[in-house]
């Protein structure tokens, strides 16, 4: 206990130390998110300092073994390190599908070498990853997939289609689910397997979202030669890599319902709004939705604590980070909802530097993919139905 | 601190849900009920419940208690509301022990700890007067009298108010209604003239009175705490109450939704158990999660509670006005699932329907405690 405070009294001295004023400020645009990768660009000096510092302290996994590149942090020390951070608002240093979904993975199957050689580069921002799971006819139902994977000596040779893939237009590697056996059940089929975007015969299309942006893409595969060491995990057993790695994705999506630093709600819905005279927001029905909203918010904030000691204590469920996912989900729709009606008019500009080329509204667009992306809230439901509920045939 | 119970919590729970499952299922509450019992929960119980340390759970030990805290309190409220137990915890072990032992003097304190410690003294908190729990908005009136004061005026909902061998009543002794400052508590004998009281029978068939005090005599002796100051002990008092209400409401929630599931399983319609159809399957799962949040919220208000008392507030808010809000859905569903049978008397479901809604009135509904959010937020 001790040692956990002098821990703490450290880590927040060397945050205060290290992390600059800027770099404390809520997010305001894409720009504010650093992505790693081989053409990574930082968008300002402070973003590249406060990046660099906290990757040579190895803090940008703090929990991951020393070895490739982490902090070699205990889960009590991890804690106290998020808690610092959030207490300054300190921004995450780097934002990386390596470090919350494959990095798991890999720790858990990969083999020595394919921790050796992949987890340092995830940690040091130098290697981009983006997911290659849905396809057109794959969403929901991820275990019908058809990219194929077929034998050639040392390799694969790998011919399908994905969709939905973020970023992969600037991903530098792809983790993806392909099938080795297409003669064996759907899901004991599938292998999960890793290469180079820039590998002959990969090529991506963006698609453009309702929020205006093109975050993901279509990506082809035209006889890309994979090794076959690249495969995660044993060949044919794809799935059991696949759906860890879900578990890790769903947990990443659900806390992007947090707050982190910014405003109360409520505070944001006073400032365009008004107040009355007992300095209530002017506005009942909103004001009543926004209390209503701040407690679920408060209470979601437990369930992941929670959450996270329940694993700690080895008494977690594996199937409750889809319980969360959903609920997390749910609740940053809710909060975008709001945070539209509380902006009224002002939220509807869309292209202006006065609305930061429509950060509201694009924002709000955007968390309509929250419960679709990483499974949809009706798989979620589905899933906790199943596995931790028991209901027969579901 | 992790957010779980820690094991010397876990097998107070043991043995607390093997007391409570044994000697007080829901049949037990269904009895009381049907015979239009006089106390309306089990003396002989209590005496257990006493001798096995729980009426003086929240009791410091030089008084004979056991000197827990809020999560032990909130530990045994759930196991009460999974099988909905009558009892005189919540009134005189939680509410009632703590206001004394926070604002009682070293007499009222070594006179009637020790006595709700071996489970001899029944106190109750007469507090809320209008339809809905407005504590500031206490008019009770205590006018200076002697070297004491004449209460006058009535309460509306006083738990226990029936049996109760003490009176904790707060009062106006100075301000208008709505404000904070001037009200005080008061000791008041049960007996004493001018004191009437009238058992309220509840449509959750537990226990309440309403008690009206005409020109009721009490001395300066009988103050507990200061004058006029009794806001902020009556706070604290107030919170470490709704955690233990909110505690009660986890068990209640999860509890019919066990009862509910199961019967998802075993009930068969159209050539299959009724589980199999998405409809419902969605519907069970969203309120599963519901509760686990639920269940998070409450044990983080109860830990803040006693690691920071005065902190706690906001947590406490959170945590009822979210038990309120998770327990009415789960008993709706429940009833709903359950068919026609749900709506049978004969079937416990609805037992539980109605200790919901009256767990959700007590020391503030959703509405209130979302409110209260709301204005610690500035907005
Ligand atoms: C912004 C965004 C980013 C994404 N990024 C990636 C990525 O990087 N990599 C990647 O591989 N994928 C990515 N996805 C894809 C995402 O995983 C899929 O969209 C998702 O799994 C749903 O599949 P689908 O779109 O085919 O919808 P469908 O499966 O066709 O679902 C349509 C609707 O039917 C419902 N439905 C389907 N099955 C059932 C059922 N059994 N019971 C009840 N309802 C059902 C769904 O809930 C949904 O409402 C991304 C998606 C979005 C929106
Ligand atoms: C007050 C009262 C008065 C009544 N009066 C009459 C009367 O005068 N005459 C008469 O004949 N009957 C009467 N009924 C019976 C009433 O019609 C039935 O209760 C009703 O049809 C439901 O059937 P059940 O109770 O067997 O529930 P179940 O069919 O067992 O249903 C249990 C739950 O499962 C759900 N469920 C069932 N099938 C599905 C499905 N395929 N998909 C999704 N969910 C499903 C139901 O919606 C319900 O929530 C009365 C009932 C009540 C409560």
């Amino acid at each position: 206990m001790a040692d956990l405070d002098t821990f703490r009294r450290e880590t927040r001295a060397w945050l205060e130390a290290n992390c600059p004023p800027e770099m404390r400020r809520p997010m305001t645009s894409d720009e504010d998110t650093f992505w790693g990768g081989r053409n990574a660009k930082f968008s300002s000096e402070p973003q590249r300092i406060w990046f660099e510092r906290m990757r040579d302290k190895g803090w940008t996994v703090p929990h991951w073994p020393t070895e490739y590149g982490g902090g070699g942090l205990d889960g009590e020390e991890a804690k106290i390190v998020r808690q610092e951070m959030a207490a300054i608002g300190a921004r995450a240093p780097i934002t990386s599908f390596g470090i919350s979904m494959l990095g798991p993975a890999l720790l858990k199957y990969g083999t020595e070498a394919q921790k050796r050689e992949h987890l340092p580069k995830i940690t040091a921002g130098l290697i981009r990853w983006c997911q290659g799971y849905s396809e057109p006819n794959a969403g929901s139902d991820l275990a019908s997939l058809q990219t194929r994977a077929e034998s050639d000596g040392d390799d694969y040779i790998i011919n399908g289609q994905k969709i939905w893939t973020s970023y992969a237009n600037y991903a530098d590697w792809i983790f993806c689910l392909v099938r080795t056996d297409p003669a064996a059940k759907k899901h004991d089929g599938i292998s999960f397997i890793l290469f180079d975007m820039t590998s002959k015969g990969v090529s991506t299309k963006p698609i453009l979202l309702i929020s205006g942006r093109s975050p993901f893409c279509e990506t082809f595969f035209d006889n890309v030669r994979v090794p076959k060491a690249n495969v995660v995990g044993t060949v044919n057993r794809g799935w059991d890599v696949a759906k860890y790695l879900l578990q890790h994705e769903r947990a990443m999506i659900s806390g992007m319902g947090e707050r982190g630093g910014s405003r109360p709600l409520g505070q944001v819905a006073a400032d365009s709004i008004g107040s009355d005279a007992q300095g209530r927001l002017d506005d009942a029905l909103l004001r009543a939705d926004i209390a209503t909203f701040d407690v679920d918010e408060a209470a979601l904030a437990a369930a992941a604590e929670r959450m996270v000691d329940l694993a700690k204590a080895g008494q977690g469920h594996p199937a409750f980070s889809s319980a969360m996912k959903y609920y997390g989900t749910e609740l940053n729709k809710r909060r975008h909802e709001l945070l539209m009606s509380s902006g009224g008019i002002d939220a509807l500009e869309w292209e202006s530097e006065r609305s930061h080329e429509g950060a509201r509204p694009r924002a709000w667009l955007r968390t309509k993919a929250n419960s679709i992306e990483g499974g949809t809230s009706e798989v979620m439901l589905g899933i906790v139905a199943k596995r931790i509920l028991d209901l027969p045939g579901a | 601190m992790p957010l779980l119970l820690t094991e010397e919590q876990s097998m107070l729970r043991d043995s607390a849900r093997g007391l409570i499952s044994d000697h007080a299922p829901v049949a037990h509450l269904r009895k009381l009920r049907d015979s239009r019992d006089e106390t309306g929960f089990s003396r002989e119980l209590w005496a257990t419940f006493a001798e096995m340390g729980f009426a003086g759970l929240l009791v410091p030990e030089e008084h004979g208690g056991s000197g827990l805290g809020a999560v032990e309190a909130g530990v045994v409220m759930e196991e009460i509301g999974r099988t909905l137990m009558p009892s005189p915890f919540l009134a005189t072990s939680v509410l009632s022990a703590a206001a004394l032992t926070r604002a009682g003097s070293a007499a009222q304190k070594s006179e009637h700890l020790p006595k709700i410690a071996s489970g001899k003294l029944l106190a109750a908190l007469a507090l809320d007067e209008g339809a809905k729990h407005r504590p500031l908005h206490t008019s009770l009136q205590a006018v200076r009298s002697g070297n004491g004061f004449r209460l006058n005026g009535a309460k509306a909902m006083v738990v226990d108010g029936h049996v109760a061998d003490l009176l904790l009543v707060v009062a106006r002794s100075a301000g208008a209604p709505g404000e904070r400052n001037g009200l005080t508590l008061f000791l008041v004998d049960p007996k004493a003239k001018g004191v009437a009281i009238e058992r309220t029978i509840m449509v959750d068939a537990h226990n309440a009175a309403r008690i009206s005090f005409d020109n009721v005599e009490v001395t300066a002796d009988h103050v507990l705490g200061e004058v006029d100051g009794g806001a902020a002990v009556l706070g604290g008092v107030l919170d470490l109450g709704r955690g233990a209400v909110a505690s009660e409401m986890v068990g209640l929630s999860e509890e019919v939704f066990g009862r509910t599931v199961a019967y998802l399983k075993e009930r068969k319609q159209f050539g299959k158990a009724i589980g199999e159809f998405q409809a419902l399957q969605h519907r069970a799962a969203h309120l599963y999660i519901e509760i686990e949040i639920t269940r998070a919220a409450v044990l983080k208000a109860l830990q803040a509670l006693d690691s920071d008392p005065a902190g706690a507030t906001a947590a406490v808010a959170v945590a009822k006005a979210r038990a309120g809000a998770t327990a009415t859905r789960a008993v709706q569903e429940g009833v709903q699932m359950h068919g026609g049978m749900g709506m049978t008397d004969q079937f416990d479901i609805g037992f539980f329907m109605k200790r919901a809604r009256v767990c959700e009135e007590l020391l503030g509904d959703a509405n209130y405690h979302a409110a209260q959010l709301a204005a610690m937020r500035g907005y």
